[in-house]
């Protein structure tokens, strides 16, 4: 799961490199911790939290072939 | 992104054998000249090959495509994606098929509206001439835009028979519109959107 986070964050900011991703399970879910250049924050959240959004959305998908619960969190 | 330094006794030799060595044709490279060629003394002592930098474009619909089939096979779905060609610059349709659809559409279409919308972001990262890709899977666009205006027609009905306002649930944009568009034409009948993103939503009134 963390490479399909890191698949669709790495097309999109501009510091592919800075892609910081930490995986914790937790029962039956999964959390994907995602850290990212201070620069790119604005890229990865998007207007009104649009793009984080839409991560979300196609991570969950991908979830669906496994029984897990699969959430996503931008740190700073 | 490819590029080459070649050599030739002049540009267009150089060129060519540029575009040979990249596999491609000259639509799709940019060339800069690193050094004319000079035919010297005689063409004896002197004479120098002309020097070319070939940088091979990116294109942009590849690029979707590439993005989607590396995003599908790392979700570990059984799909694939084609570029339904066109000649038109400024937007590509792109058409996933295969036994996993159901995933990659979602619920109504959110998914495949999320994964079309970081395709684009993913596309046009920092570059000029904006390109804009809309996904599809088998037709799941065309089914839907069929579904939304048997519901709109019949719910303009609703609205004349009862003189009351009928109002839809919240949709995006593209779906509204074809809401909107399909009532344009009926004189009784008046429909306009409330709401802010994403929870606005289609109300359809008698007039």
């Amino acid at each position: 799961m963390k490479e399909v986070l890191r698949t669709i964050v790495k097309h999109i900011v501009d510091n592919p490199e800075e892609i910081l991703i930490n995986q914790k399970e937790e029962g039956q879910s999964t959390i994907l911790e995602l850290k990212v250049a201070a620069d790119d924050m604005g890229k990865v959240i998007g207007k009104g939290g649009r793009v984080a959004k839409a991560i979300r959305t196609v991570i969950g998908a991908a979830a669906t072939k496994t029984d897990k619960h699969v959430s996503v969190k931008i740190v700073d | 992104m490819e590029r080459v330094i070649i050599t030739g006794k002049t540009i267009e030799e150089a060129l060519s054998r540029g575009l040979e060595e990249l596999n491609t044709t000259e639509d799709k490279v940019e060339y800069r000249v690193l050094e004319e060629a000079q035919s010297g003394f005689l063409g004896l002592i002197g004479r120098k090959d002309a020097k070319l930098e070939l940088i091979k474009k990116v294109d942009k619909k590849e690029k979707a495509k590439e993005f989607l089939e590396e995003l599908l096979e790392e979700m570990d779905l059984n799909l694939a994606v084609e570029i339904i060609q066109d000649n038109n610059e400024k937007d590509a349709l792109l058409n996933i098929t295969g036994d996993d659809l159901a995933i990659i559409i979602g619920h109504r279409g959110k998914t495949l509206d999320s994964l079309q919308y970081l395709t684009n972001l993913a596309v046009n990262k920092g570059k000029e001439d904006y390109l804009r890709v809309a996904l599809d899977a088998e037709g799941y666009r065309g089914r839907r835009k069929e579904t939304l205006e048997n519901l709109a027609l019949k719910m303009a009905n609703k609205a004349k028979k009862t003189g009351r306002k009928v109002m839809l649930e919240p949709m995006p944009p593209q779906e509204r519109k074809v809401i909107h568009a399909i009532l344009h034409n009926k004189s009784d009948i008046n429909t306009y959107s409330v709401g802010k993103e994403p929870y606005r939503k289609v109300v359809i009134v008698k007039e």
